[in-house]
Parts: structure tokens; C-alpha cells; sequence
């Protein structure tokens, strides 16, 4: 009986190499190990799908005011700057 | 005389050549909209190196007179916003290398920054079982988050708390990558990093924040 899994990567190996796989830094053999798993592994899908989340919320910062005499001063270093 | 109708990818867009011909005018309003749109990320890229937001915010008023004198400069053949940001990274690394808060850039790198395993090893069977280094405790999908509660103010201030309490180099790589959505390339170039440490630090910034929004997002209790 083998394991059919054997010579694969496990989940602890998939969550050290996950940041290489999303930048497409695997070696085309170890991009097909990681999908192998991937394909047959609900928790690392669902742990890619988690760090995916975590790209998206951290991509939408707070919106950022200009506090308004910062930007007086800069209008008027614009002014000054025409002449 | 044939020229191409577009810069390369990477060079100003027909909307930054735009903007430049009315703030060459002198429109406020131009400038105003440009102000607006580069403030926050001006902020954090200067707080990635001076660590210490009064500092950050004087360096970021700082670097706008830089910007305005070198405007007439200014030759399109980077968007109009890496130019900007690039004035501002040089300028607070100048900074924090005088006010010695932070080391000088050139020490970032990397590796030597505590990391870990991205996963406690707790939650993966133990070796000697039938599936070690498999799932014990998998994550929890949060597809019954619902979007609004992922997008909320408060689920994004608890990120970014997460990424303030990350180490200086790892905070720095994350903050340029997944909040101002700089490639890697502009990160390496912007922080001195090689590609390889650039992305072991990427690593373990994602994988501490996912860690802490996991926290957060399981233990208040989402739909049991």
C-alpha cells in the first residue's frame, strides 16, 4: 500500500512555500508538487484563499485626509512656486 | 518623426502627461487632486523608514517642495507617482539616518528578523501519525464573512494594527507590496532588498497578519 501522497508536499511545507507560489517563484516541478496538493487539500485551499483575503483588505487602508493646513501650506508653496 | 502613441508600461500614463500641462499651468485644482491622491501613501512610505509619524508627516511636507522645484524636471519616464514616492523614500531614508532612530537602510536585510513558522506547529499532525505534517486544525473559510464586515473600517484598522506591530524590514516590504501595491521589483529598488529577501520577508509579514486576522475574525464569533 502507498501512500499517494508519499512524495508530496505536506501542509505544513505548503504554508512556507505559499508566498513563493504566489509571487511565481516555484520551479515548474515544485509548482506542479504545490498544485497536486493544492488540488487535493481543502485546508490549504482554504489557507491560500485566507492570505488572498489578507492582500485585499490590507490593500484598502483607511482613506486618508489631508489635514487642511497641511494642505494650505502646500497650495501656497504651489503659488510660490509659479512665480 | 514617428513616435510611439505611449510610453512604456512603466512610464507616465496619458492622465499623468495631463495632470502635468495643468499643474504646469499653475491649476491648483490640479494640484489639490494630486495632494489628495498621494498623501497616504506618501505617509506610509516615509513611515516605513522614519518610523514615527510627526517625523513622516514633516518629511512628506518636505518632500512636496522637493517635488514642485523638480517638476519642470520631470521627464515622464516614470509615473508621476513612483517619481513622487521615489523623492519621498529619499528624503526620510536622509531623515532617519540623521535622527538615528531607525538603522540606516542598507541593514535591512532580512532574513535575521525573527520569523517562525507561518503556522503554529500545533495545528499539523505530529510526526509518527499516518498524515503528519497534514491539517490537524485547518483554517476556516471566511466565505460567510460577509464582504462589508471584511471591508470594514474595523476589520481593516485591526490589519493594519497587525502590520504596525510587525518588525521594521518585514512592516517596511509588506506596507510597499499589499497596501501601495508596489511590485516587487520597485520594493527591491526602494529598499535596497534582494529579490530573495524581499520575498522571505513578504512571507512572513502576510503569514503573522493572516495569523492575526484569523484571531480576530474567529474569536468574535462569526455565524457561530
Amino acid at each position: 500500500m502507498t501512500d499517494p501522497m508519499a512524495d508530496d508536499l505536506d501542509c505544513r511545507d505548503v504554508v512556507e512555500v505559499v508566498t513563493d507560489y504566489l509571487e511565481g517563484g516555484l520551479a515548474p516541478d515544485d509548482r506542479r508538487r504545490f498544485d497536486r496538493h493544492l488540488a487535493a487539500c481543502e485546508g490549504c485551499q482554504v489557507y491560500l484563499e485566507q492570505l488572498r483575503t489578507v492582500i485585499r483588505v490590507a490593500g484598502r487602508p483607511a482613506v486618508d485626509a489631508v489635514p487642511p493646513e497641511t494642505m494650505a501650506g502646500l497650495l501656497r508653496a504651489f503659488r510660490d512656486w509659479r512665480r | 518623426m514617428n513616435m510611439p502613441a505611449a510610453g512604456p508600461a512603466s512610464g507616465a500614463s496619458v492622465a499623468d502627461l495631463e495632470l502635468l500641462a495643468r499643474l504646469r499651468r499653475g491649476d491648483e485644482a490640479a494640484f489639490a487632486e494630486l495632494v489628495r491622491g498621494l498623501y497616504g501613501p506618501m505617509l506610509r512610505l516615509a513611515m516605513v523608514h522614519v518610523g514615527n509619524r510627526a517625523v513622516a508627516e514633516e518629511v512628506v511636507q518636505d518632500a512636496w517642495v522637493g517635488v514642485l522645484r523638480q517638476l519642470d524636471r520631470f521627464e515622464g519616464r516614470s509615473s508621476l507617482r513612483a517619481w513622487a514616492l521615489r523623492i519621498v523614500g529619499n528624503r526620510a531614508k536622509t531623515r532617519a539616518v540623521r535622527e538615528r532612530r531607525t538603522a540606516p537602510f542598507s541593514s535591512f536585510g532580512g532574513p535575521e528578523e525573527p520569523g517562525g513558522p507561518a503556522v503554529e506547529p500545533e495545528r499539523f499532525l505530529a510526526a509518527g501519525e499516518r498524515w503528519a505534517g497534514h491539517w490537524a486544525s485547518p483554517p476556516r473559510p471566511w466565505d460567510d464573512v460577509p464582504e462589508d464586515r471584511l471591508l470594514s473600517l474595523e476589520t481593516r484598522a485591526e490589519v493594519e494594527r497587525a502590520v504596525e506591530v510587525l518588525p521594521p524590514a518585514q512592516r517596511a516590504v509588506i506596507t510597499l507590496r499589499d497596501v501601495e501595491g508596489m511590485t516587487a521589483a520597485e520594493t527591491c529598488q526602494l529598499l535596497g532588498l534582494t529579490e530573495g529577501n524581499q520575498r522571505v520577508l513578504l512571507h512572513r509579514a502576510r503569514s503573522k497578519v493572516r495569523r492575526a486576522l484569523e484571531e480576530y475574525l474567529d474569536g468574535t464569533g462569526v455565524a457561530g
